[in-house]
């Protein structure tokens, strides 16, 4: 019996091919928006969350806000001493002028100590890294980032080059191996200098910020409590300091993401709803053509749930087959989007499925008055209609 | 088989009230083959809707096989039709998407029987009429007698206690209005009780009583003599 039905609404949908194709229309561009934009949101977010966990899960960054001596960065380096802990960096960021022959430009500077190197996981191309005798010296030495090479020196090696930052001429002494941006901001655009020299250069004692490197992924927690711990001893203020992880990052990554799905979701379910009104539309046109059909068939004796059950089979299936082909044809659309811009987005099948569960439930309800008013016909009154 | 006692039908057509049926009694016995004749306007196609339960009497009984009927919900009747009554319609009544098999098929559905049995069924009178070769055919591609014979084998399926014929050969040429005929008696010589109503008195007469219908009265000749007995 189930069956049976079944079978005669897709047959009453073959009988009828341009119309429920132009019905299920509705249905499937609304699950194609739905389906196509979830899932290019989501692969783009994947996207960017893969690159922030790139950058690795046990790093900490660490950020005091408050009265700028109240923390020195020897007193920071006992912090290594901790199990959770593998390696400290604290650094001094500024922006100043950069020149070199007739290149000018603005670049962002950071102090750093040698561990910085360790902590941010990155190694130089060329040359040497900062050393702890440039600390010791307060030397005018400067390690800098493929980007600033490439501006101020072009293709000349730039070790051993000099180049004046502020007022000071300093000498070149590495060069750092290319990262390509990320979200946390590439190193490619940076110069390195000595810690100590970027103190005496801005006139800052204390630390601003300072990177944690945790001694594994799983003692990141624990490393986040000790330098917490640690920065209220410091400065005896909770609002003074602010400490967060790359999951952090993630979270609130994730959270975007999701309300943006949310979001288009919600768009694209507007259009299911408007391809469902035009299902009923249909589905009344096919009652008031098919009056002698439903007053033959309560004539041999169909009750009104058999009625109701056929054409709400019907809509059922007009709508949930325009899912199916929707969700087929976004699958075409998602492999064009990422062969043109070449990306890696992929089918979210979790929204697949429930666009087409939502097709069905659009079907019943939009399909309920029609069939509710299908199963009314009297069998006399359906009969005489020719 | 049959008793309809003291029907009065009335329809309205605006504000006025037209009787179409008025004080109607009729019995049918098991095994019996009622011609009702009358001509158009007569209220025979009412009384023919009654019987057939797809209409209810504004007052009187109507007793189908010794159950009330004119009380009965929407589907209660739907399932009287489906159980008890076979139609045979003028316009044949098949549905055009459907083939003849699947046409046949259609009441069974709607029967709690075994899909075995309901093939079975089917098969056993599409060949009891002759049209075991074009069971696959469409209405479309049948001729008017043999529609009609597709309407007679669904009706067979369903194997219900009465067939009522309203004007079976209304629509056929007089050939194939004589081999639906046959087909209708030899139902009746198998046992099969039988209204048919007509305005042909050649087709009536080959019934085995008459019954007149006239300006929604009912009057019988020939056979029976003297009214209903009740």
């Amino acid at each position: 019996m189930a069956w049976k039905i079944i079978k005669l609404s897709f047959k009453a949908i073959y009988n009828n091919k341009m119309r429920s194709f132009l019905t299920m229309l509705g249905i499937i561009i609304g699950v194609m928006a739905v389906v196509i934009l979830v899932s290019i949101t989501q692969g783009a977010a994947s996207g960017i969350t893969d690159s922030i966990s790139d950058m690795g899960s046990d790093q900490i960054t660490a950020t005091i806000s408050g009265d700028d001596a109240s923390v020195s960065a020897d007193s920071i380096e006992s912090l290594a001493s901790y199990p959770s802990i593998d390696s400290v960096a604290p650094v001094i960021s500024t922006s100043e002028t950069v020149k070199k022959n007739s290149e000018t430009g603005s670049y962002s500077i950071v102090g750093v100590t040698p561990s910085y190197f360790t902590v941010r996981d990155i190694d130089i191309q060329r040359g040497r890294k900062i050393a702890e005798s440039d600390i010791e010296w307060n030397t005018n030495v400067c390690v800098i980032g493929t980007d600033v090479a490439s501006s101020l020196f072009g293709t000349w090696d730039a070790v051993n080059g000099t180049i004046i930052i502020g007022d000071s001429i300093y000498k070149v002494v590495g060069v750092l191996e290319e990262q390509g941006s990320s979200l946390a901001g590439s190193e490619d655009s940076k110069i390195l200098i000595p810690y100590s020299t970027a103190s005496r250069m801005t006139g800052q004692t204390g630390v601003s910020s300072f990177y944690i490197k945790a001694s594994s992924e799983d003692t990141v927690n624990s490393a986040i409590r000790s330098v917490e711990s640690f920065l209220l001893q410091a400065t005896r203020d909770e609002e003074a300091y602010d400490v967060s992880n790359q999951s952090e990052v993630l979270d609130t990554m994730s959270d975007v993401t999701n309300t943006m799905s949310l979001l288009l979701a919600g768009i694209a379910a507007i259009s299911l709803l408007v391809g469902g009104i035009g299902i009923m539309n249909i589905m009344l046109v096919s009652v008031t053509e098919r009056t002698k059909e439903i007053g033959i068939r309560k004539a041999v004796g169909a009750k009104r749930k058999h009625i109701m059950l056929q054409f709400l089979c019907e809509s059922c299936a007009l709508s949930v087959l325009g899912g199916v082909l929707g969700l087929v044809l976004s699958l075409g659309a998602i492999e064009v989007y990422n062969l043109v811009a070449s990306s890696a987005a992929a089918i979210n099948w979790s929204v697949g499925i429930a666009a087409i569960v939502f097709c069905a439930v659009i079907g019943i309800l939009f399909g309920s008055y029609p069939a509710a008013k299908a199963s009314r016909l009297q069998p006399i009154d359906a009969l005489h209609i020719s | 088989m049959i008793r309809l006692k003291h029907i009065y039908k009335s329809y309205t057509i605006g504000t006025v009230e037209v009787p179409v049926l008025r004080n109607v009694s009729l019995h049918v016995r098991p095994h019996e083959f009622v011609a009702i004749l009358g001509p158009s306007g007569s209220g025979k196609s009412t009384l023919m809707n009654i019987i057939g339960c797809l209409d209810i009497p504004d007052s009187g009984d109507y007793i189908l096989d010794g159950e009330y009927v004119d009380n009965c919900t929407e589907d209660k009747l739907s399932e009287i039709r489906g159980v008890k009554i076979g139609f045979i319609f003028q316009q044949f009544n098949l549905l055009p998407d459907l083939t003849a098999y699947e046409n046949v098929e259609m009441p069974l559905l709607y029967h709690r029987i075994s899909p075995s049995e309901r093939h079975e069924r089917v098969i056993r009178t599409i060949e009891q009429v002759g049209l075991k070769d074009r069971m696959r055919h469409k209405p479309s591609q049948l001729s008017g007698g043999q529609q009609q014979r597709v309407a007679i084998a669904r009706v067979l399926a369903s194997e219900p206690s009465i067939i009522l014929a309203d004007e079976p050969t209304g629509n056929l040429d007089s050939a194939s209005g004589k081999e639906i005929m046959d087909i209708i008696k030899g139902l009746w010589r198998d046992g099969h009780t039988i209204v048919l109503i007509t305005h042909d008195i050649n087709i009536a007469n080959q019934a085995e009583r008459k019954v007149y219908v006239h300006d929604g009265r009912l009057s019988e000749k020939e056979i029976y003599n003297g009214m209903e007995n009740h």
